[in-house]
């Protein structure tokens, strides 16, 4: 794919700025809420994921964007201009499905063509066009068979093909992924990125996988139930996640979020799980005491945690080996555990035994119970 | 303690399926001897001089073909005429049909207005109404417009269909949501899409409907009778009843008109038997 890797772009490439934005927008299907208030700016040129689990209306705010579906309420707009009675074929925007969406009565030559002779393209510029889509995703060899004697990645490339074909100014994907086998995948999310550099166009990204976004996003938006949880770079959504379904959605295994009450203990300040008390970094205690509250979630990455006799106290219920690394699953009390990640060369507790624990200061996460809402 | 030994089961069940397949063949075959019969002795007799024909013990097989009884009756029932208004009414009957039903299935199918699945309902209530029932009014329309003894008059009346609707609007449901989608983004408008996309990923659906539309006004009967007084607009069903009643001495001839009216409607159903089968099952298979 993306032969031509650092040569220059073809004309037609300067295109006005796609900036992308969604203001309050909402969108019922009947009763239920698949779009809820949504408030996201899209920058021009950039990789933004829409992450989520299935069923929080990452589809749905894609197709908002795309014009296959109307908002309840709310604006999109694009670039400058407010596009909600724009329709889908005149946003200037490309969309790879799920499931490609090929037409398979078509050869991949007609399937690419679609949008250019929809578009009333001249015969001549179509092929040189077409010509040129196929040289980039190495569909030379099969422009003239159709959908259904291709295999998943071809017909995926395809997609892309037609996508590209059009120049849009900017890219919408739906789980565009999800069909490849797990090598060809990796392989792709790798040409997705270099995709993206070299095209400098505006993509938004819709999926579940948590790696996906973290590897291919400039930023990424965390949805749950509707409603957008966080934006920001990959990076700092998982090192400072806003609530604890973004923390325990980013990450793997997920972070470790327990109740605990935090108490004074002498100058500094710590909190109190079950097993244990943990000191709090003067960074945290103050920032704690002042959401003036006493119970509090604690959340600590499993990478964070280690076993060095520390001062939360636990028995090791299960100890599972993925090969570079192990996961140790320890009970705090009868209904709490946590989560402990080795590398495959540390030692490991043997099951049964009982342990301490210790959370590294710097990496303890304080989430207010009623709001889940990170309090630090 | 040995009451449930699984080996003495193997033989029974092979022999029930055996069983099982040797009466369905055996009911094909008599189903198909009773359907193709008359077709044979139609045949059989339209070759044989009449004295044969009412010869007793009947003879049910040729010796000495006389294809000259086809040439006869296609000139004193002067079948050619007769023919081409089959072949004109029939043709413009299916190309309505199938051009009102593309478009009808299509918004049932594809648009979003209101009341459209009560309007569907309305729509396949009209199937339920026998053709017997709405001939008079039709008869008294069509005298009104004056086109009694005309082409237009033999058409019109079927230019719509229900069944055709219901049978493209299954077909165009079967079309994926993303495939609609991803013709919305490609500039499809609906016409586009509906002659690129639509109707092509439902060509046996298509098809079928067109076989049986020509069938179906190729057949004709009644209506033709009615509102045709002169050969020029007659049908091939009407010309025949005409030969049988002029030439009812000459049986070779009779039979003989009957396989040439009958022979564009076997050509067609041999040709397309497939596709029929495959129209009309496949909407019932994918769902
Ligand atoms: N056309 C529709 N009619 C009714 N409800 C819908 C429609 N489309 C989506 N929904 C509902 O809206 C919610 C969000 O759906 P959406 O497809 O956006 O989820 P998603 O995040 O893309 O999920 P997945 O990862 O499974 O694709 C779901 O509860 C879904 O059932
Ligand atoms: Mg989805």
């Amino acid at each position: 794919m993306l032969k031509q890797r650092g040569a220059a772009l073809p004309d037609g490439w300067s295109k006005p700025m796609s900036r992308i934005e969604l203001r309050n927008v909402n969108k019922f299907f009947g009763d239920v809420v698949a779009v809820r208030d949504f408030n996201l700016e899209i920058e021009d040129k950039e990789f933004l994921v829409l992450l989520g689990p299935s069923g929080c209306g990452k589809s749905t705010a894609l197709r908002l964007i795309a014009g296959l579906e109307e908002p309840t309420s709310g604006e999109i707009i694009i670039g400058d201009d407010v596009v909600n009675d724009v329709e889908a074929k005149n946003r200037d925007i490309a969309m790879v499905f799920q499931s490609y969406a090929l037409y398979p009565h078509m050869t991949v030559r007609r399937n690419i063509e679609v949008p250019l002779k929809t578009r009333k393209i001249p015969k001549r510029e179509r092929d040189e066009l077409i010509a040129e889509a196929a040289r980039w995703l190495d569909l030379e060899p099969l422009l003239n068979r159709r959908p259904a004697e291709l295999s998943g990645g071809q017909r995926q490339r395809v997609a892309l093909a037609r996508a590209i074909v059009r120049r849009p100014r900017a890219f919408l994907m739906d789980e565009p992924l999800s069909n490849l086998d797990a090598k060809l995948r990796v392989k792709t999310r790798a040409e997705l990125v270099s995709m993206h550099r070299e095209l400098a166009r505006t993509f938004v990204y819709v999926t579940h996988d948590q790696v996906e976004a973290m590897t291919m996003a400039t930023r990424i938006a965390v949805i749950n139930d509707g409603a957008l949880q966080q934006v920001g770079p990959p990076q700092s959504v998982y090192e400072r996640p806003a609530n604890t379904f973004v923390a325990q959605f980013i990450g793997s295994p997920p972070m470790n979020v327990v109740r605990g009450t935090l108490v004074r203990d002498g100058e500094a300040f710590a909190i109190d799980v079950p097993g244990g008390r943990i000191p709090l970094p003067p960074s945290l205690g103050p920032t704690a005491a002042a959401a003036s509250r006493a119970d509090l979630l604690v959340g600590v990455r499993p990478e964070h945690l280690s076993f060095d006799g520390g001062p939360v106290r636990a028995q090791v219920r299960v100890v599972e080996s993925l090969g570079h690394e192990r996961h140790v699953i320890c009970d705090l009390s009868p209904d709490e555990f946590a989560i402990v990640r080795l590398a495959a060369d540390e030692p490991a507790p043997s099951v049964g035994d009982t342990v301490g624990l210790t959370a590294h200061p710097e990496h303890i996460h304080l989430f207010n119970p009623e709001t889940t809402e990170r309090v630090s | 303690m040995a009451t449930n030994v699984p080996a003495p089961r193997r033989r029974p069940f092979r022999w029930q399926r055996v069983a099982t397949e040797a009466a369905q063949y055996l009911a094909l075959t008599v189903a198909a001897a009773v359907i193709l019969g008359p077709v044979y002795i139609t045949v059989i007799y339209s070759l044989q001089p009449v004295e044969k024909i009412f010869s007793y013990p009947p003879q049910l097989y040729v010796t000495d073909p006389q294809w000259d009884s086809y040439k006869r009756a296609f000139e004193t029932g002067s079948l050619g005429r007769y023919l081409i208004n089959s072949f004109v009414v029939s043709l413009a009957i299916t190309a309505g049909q199938v051009t009102t039903s593309v478009l009808a299935a299509y918004a049932f199918a594809f648009l979003r207005f209101p009341f459209r699945n009560l309007l569907f309902v309305v729509f396949l209530a009209t199937l339920m109404v026998p053709w017997e029932v709405t001939i008079i009014p039709n008869y008294q329309t069509i005298s009104t417009l004056g086109w009694l003894d005309s082409y237009q008059g033999l058409i019109v009346p079927f230019l719509a269909t229900a069944f055709g609707t219901f049978l493209l609007r299954q077909a165009f449901l079967t079309v994926p949501r993303d495939l609609r989608d991803a013709a919305a983004m490609d500039g499809y408008g609906h016409i586009g899409f509906m002659l690129q996309v639509a109707v092509p990923l439902s060509r046996a659906a298509v098809g079928a409907l067109a076989v049986f539309s020509f069938l179906m006004a190729w057949n004709q009967y009644l209506w033709p009778l009615l509102i045709t007084n002169e050969d020029e607009h007659r049908t091939v069903q009407i010309g025949l009843k005409a030969l049988v009643s002029a030439n009812i001495d000459e049986f070779n001839l009779v039979m003989a008109g009957t396989v040439i009216a009958a022979a564009p409607i076997l050509a067609l159903l041999v040709l397309f038997q497939k596709q029929l089968i495959r129209g009309l099952t496949s909407g019932a298979i994918k769902g």
